[in-house]
């Protein structure tokens, strides 16, 4: 085990240097002035100009420009927005809603998405079945903005169970944007779980462990369960990279103040250097999660700890 | 393998157990075809796939109306016999726009969903076959474009690089976000098709490389990648709308199903329709490409069903 | 010198165990499998006895349904579509095909156990072997976990584990196929069943570690006296091993009787058939003279005898009618239209 966890360690690190350094790359070598490009249609005066410039390191070579940078967000600075105020502070004061938002969706979808697999699978072809096969085909269809505003318009409008906007009722509020974040997720999980278990019930240790003289129960609740979680185990590394893609929509649709709605408002107010700093913050937590989840899958999977 | 494998045993039946696609081409695609023209799904989501394709290629088959001519006189009117989807903010006849919009979805859908698979297959073979530091190399760097997520990066991308944002540059970054994942399935499947005997064989007999890769590899291992690639044309349509919806994605004056929702939202009450017709039609779109792939997956992995 | 069997409960499911029948009795078995394309028909007949301490050994090659066979006794067929549609199976006299599957249930693992072909597969990956055996003990019998887990190293150590106590926290993937197949023997024989089936065990080893298998299956089987049930397509292990021999063709039984007695004097052509097809040292021919032909379709069985489009000896009637059972000695079944001439035309060879 201890050898597999180097052998990652020794990938990630590469790779979350190139990830970091393509993003900075991105916003600050391309030809032409990068800060006229992030300031958008802003007029700045000099003054401002030369401090960003000064800030970002402009005037130095790519690398030590680089190297400056991340020596910068290793110590929480990641960078300005056009009036001083720095990201970082922004970050902490919004990232506490996002949190509490994905956690939300996070149970929501990995609770029902399991059950829903689960059942769809062992009862293969069922009633069960078909309906949550075409369920999640429908969720996963239906963009998560229609979604978002559908569920805005019917349940939080017309029948009023929820909260439309904003975060003043507490918990209930995070409910229905919760929800829909989750949504596509949730699909997701419910039919890799299914295929999953479809899969490992026709395995030749479930025939064993029928033989074996052990319940039903048993033989599909730990026998098949612990092996049909680990392809899920799996999706949950990425699909945290488009839990965060759908926050920015679900925040933006539900005026929820947290981090993502922060990026749609840099995109909006175009305020550049704000997106680039949140989104290179959340890159490196879509890395560190990433490289968990591949423990987490050689905690579940014996045979992947000697690759 | 232990010897016992390799000796053929005199009382078992004579074909082997794996028998390679290659060998029998015919057999796996053509057994697949049959299977699909019997299946509903495939036939439903075949029909509505071509009547987007026709929407896209010849819109004015289903409407006469220019969705450009506006007359701010009707603005926001209701459906109605002379505007079945009423009109929007500017006065443009609704059911014109959204039938122009299909004609944006489809095309970066297919263009960057062909290209990722281009790229993908051909550098997940190599990595895949060859193995060692070319798949090291390329395993890396797939892992550093995978590391970023798809909407936050075309945020990033599409804000500050490109200056004008276009069919072009909206595609360009879809293809270069979507491509690790391609990659990383075509790479797997080229892996496991690999270590099929019948491949040893084939090295055996001194048969090339790429000849080996061409012939006996990839038309075992294209099956989940089909698959995927049909799926994705459907990911790919809702991320370039949901790039539109943000604001990050094509520009007016395109006409895009994604963008004409994005100036929907603040409406959605007084005006619901300007969100349902284009929600409508890109939901369905996306789900006839996702069903497509799902009837897809049924015939060409008979394990699954 | 048969020791003997462990206490046996007296019932089963309500009904009384006979303490004079046979440890299994299967008469006329049938098990038919309902798919897209028409009905399998896997097992068309299958009669057999296993007394105590005993050794039959059902040969046939892939597709013969003897796999089938054995799976019906255990009740562990995948229904649908396979569907048990005669037959009986009794076990120590109590009729097992109607019983209700909770007590079909206590039968299996406990009673009659068995083992499958490819370890590796047969055993969950993601659980140590200890555990897995252990868990024998754990369902069937309520022991707590860490007594479990004692029986468990100590059956490892009867099956001939190498430090069986490091071992037993480690994964099936981590061992060699024949230590696989220990741990397998092990987990079927934790509540020392009356019967164990073993479904080719030795079919993916190497032939050193064959040999292993096959004597360890043995001095277990001499220590409890436990019938084995041994399906397989190796002619020399069932030569060796078994007492008995039931050959397996298309779902039938075509030759049945004391092994020795069959080996020596084979009455059916399929039989004689597989042993010309096999190598041998002590006998000098030219050429190996395998079957012709493909083991048949079982959607669509040939009418009449089965084997007949394979068969040198095969004339009009077989295509007409089944063969009857005939009995060339006493205990002996023989399901060929021409057994005396085949039998004969052998014996003078």
């Amino acid at each position: 085990m201890g050898r597999y966890l180097i052998r990652r360690l020794l990938q990630f690190i590469p790779v979350f240097f190139g990830a970091t350094l393509l993003i900075f790359v991105m916003v600050w070598a391309i030809p032409g002035d990068p800060i006229a490009a992030l300031a958008g249609d802003r007029v700045l005066p000099d003054q401002v100009l030369d401090e960003i410039r000064d800030q970002y390191h402009l005037d130095d070579p790519l690398l030590v420009q680089y190297a400056k940078y991340m020596g910068d967000v290793f110590q929480g600075d990641f960078g300005e927005d056009f009036r001083g105020r720095p990201v970082w502070d922004l970050m902490a004061q919004r990232l506490p809603i996002t949190i509490r938002l994905a956690l939300l969706a996070f149970g929501f979808e990995l609770v029902l998405g399991v059950i829903a697999g689960i059942v769809a699978g062992v009862r293969k072809g069922g009633f069960m079945d078909n309906l949550v096969l075409i369920s999640t085909l429908v969720v996963i269809a239906i963009p998560i903005f229609v979604l978002g505003f559908l569920a805005q318009l019917l349940i939080g409008v017309q029948f009023g169970w929820f909260p439309v906007s904003g975060i003043q009722r507490g918990f209930m509020s995070y409910v229905l944007p919760a929800m829909v974040l989750g949504s596509v997720s949730l699909a997701y999980i419910a039919r890799l779980t299914r295929t999953s278990i479809v899969e490992n019930l026709r395995a030749d240790y479930v025939r064993t462990a029928t033989a074996k003289g052990l319940p039903r129960r048993r033989v599909v609740g730990i026998h098949t369960f612990r092996n049909s979680m680990i392809p899920v185990v799996t999706f949950l590394a990425i699909d945290l990279g488009a839990l965060m893609g759908g926050a920015i929509i679900t925040e933006t649709i539900f005026n929820i103040p947290g981090i993502g709605r922060a990026v749609f408002e840099g995109v909006q107010r175009q305020e550049g250097t704000v997106v680039v700093g949140i989104v290179t913050f959340l890159v490196l937590i879509y890395m560190i999660a990433n490289l968990l989840v591949d423990v987490l899958y050689a905690v579940l999977d014996p045979r992947i700890r000697y690759e | 393998m232990s010897e016992r494998e390799r000796v053929p045993d005199p009382l078992a039946p004579g074909a082997a157990e794996a028998e390679p696609v290659g060998g029998r081409e015919g057999g796996l695609y053509a057994d697949a075809w049959r299977q699909l023209r019997r299946r509903p799904i495939f036939v439903i989501s075949g029909v509505l796939i071509l009547i987007l394709i026709t929407m896209a290629l010849f819109p004015s088959l289903f409407t006469r109306i220019d969705p450009r001519a506006c007359n701010l006189a009707d603005s926001l009117l209701r459906p109605s016999s002379e505007h079945w989807f009423g009109t929007d903010v500017q006065g443009c006849d609704y059911y014109a726009r959204t039938i122009h919009g299909a004609r944006v979805s489809i095309s970066i859908g297919i263009l960057v969903t062909v290209s990722s698979t281009f790229i993908a297959v051909v550098f997940g073979s190599i990595a895949g076959y060859y193995g060692g530091l070319v798949d090291t190399i390329i395993a890396r760097i797939t892992d550093v474009w995978f590391a970023i997520p798809t909407i936050l990066g075309g945020i990033v991308i599409l804000r500050s690089i490109f200056s004008e944002r276009g069919l072009f540059q909206v595609s360009l970054v879809l293809i270069v976000l979507g491509w690790p994942t391609m990659l990383r399935l075509a790479r797997s499947a080229v892996m496991s098709v690999k270590e099929m005997d019948y491949v040893d064989s084939a090295r055996a007999l001194g048969v090339r490389d790429f000849r080996i890769i061409r012939r006996h590899i990839l038309p075992n291992a294209i099956a989940p990648v089909v698959v995927y690639a049909t799926i994705t044309v459907g990911v790919i349509i809702s991320a370039e709308a949901a790039l539109s919806f943000l604001g990050v994605g094509l520009q007016l004056p395109a006409i895009s199903w994604g963008l004409m929702i994005s100036v929907a939202q603040n409406r959605i009450l007084t005006a619901p329709h300007l969100l349902l017709f284009p929600g409508l039609f890109l939901s369905v779109t996306v789900f006839s490409f996702i069903l497509m792939g799902d009837a897809l997956r049924d015939a060409l992995d008979p394990r699954l069903r | 010198m048969v020791a003997p069997v462990s206490v046996v409960t007296d019932q089963i499911g309500g009904r009384p165990v006979d303490p004079n029948a046979p440890l299994l009795v299967v008469d006329d078995l049938h098990v038919e499998f309902r798919i897209e394309a028409g009905t399998v028909r896997a097992v068309n007949g299958l009669s057999y006895r296993l007394d105590r301490g005993r050794t039959v050994a059902i040969l046939g090659e892939s597709g013969s349904g003897k796999s089938v066979g054995a799976q019906a006794v255990m009740g562990i067929i995948d229904s649908p579509p396979g569907f048990v549609t005669g037959g009986s199976v009794r076990f120590r006299g109590v009729e097992l095909l109607d019983l209700p599957e909770a007590d079909r249930r206590r039968v299996r693992g406990n009673r009659i156990a068995m083992i499958f072909q490819d370890a590796l597969t047969a055993l969950n990956p993601v659980f140590p072997v200890g555990w897995q055996i252990a868990e024998m003990f754990r369902v069937h019998r309520g022991v707590s976990r860490k007594k479990a887990g004692e029986r468990a190293i100590a059956l490892m150590e009867r099956v001939k584990i190498p430090s069986a106590r490091e071992r037993a926290d480690s994964y099936p993937h981590e061992f060699s196929g024949g230590m696989r197949q220990r741990v397998m023997i092990a987990m079927a024989l934790s509540l020392d069943p009356d019967i164990l089936i073993a479904d080719e065990p030795t079919t993916a080893l190497d032939v050193t570690v064959q040999a292993q298998i096959m004597n360890l299956l043995a001095e277990l089987q001499g220590q409890t006296g436990m019938g084995l049930i041994l399906i397989t397509h190796d002619l020399g292990v069932v030569a060796e091993v078994a007492d008995e021999v039931v050959v397996m063709y298309a779902g039938r039984e075509v030759e049945k009787g004391d092994s020795l007695a069959v080996y020596h004097r084979p009455a059916h052509p399929y039989t004689i058939g597989l042993m010309d097809s096999l190598p041998r040292r002590d006998v000098h021919t030219e050429r190996l003279r395998p079957i012709t032909g493909s083991p048949p379709d079982l959607l669509a069985i040939p009418s009449g005898c089965a084997f007949r489009p394979r068969c040198p000896y095969a004339r009009e009637i077989c295509a007409e009618a089944e063969p009857p059972t005939a009995e060339p000695e006493r205990g002996r079944v023989s399901a060929c239209h021409f057994w005396e001439e085949v039998q004969r035309e052998r014996a003078g060879t």
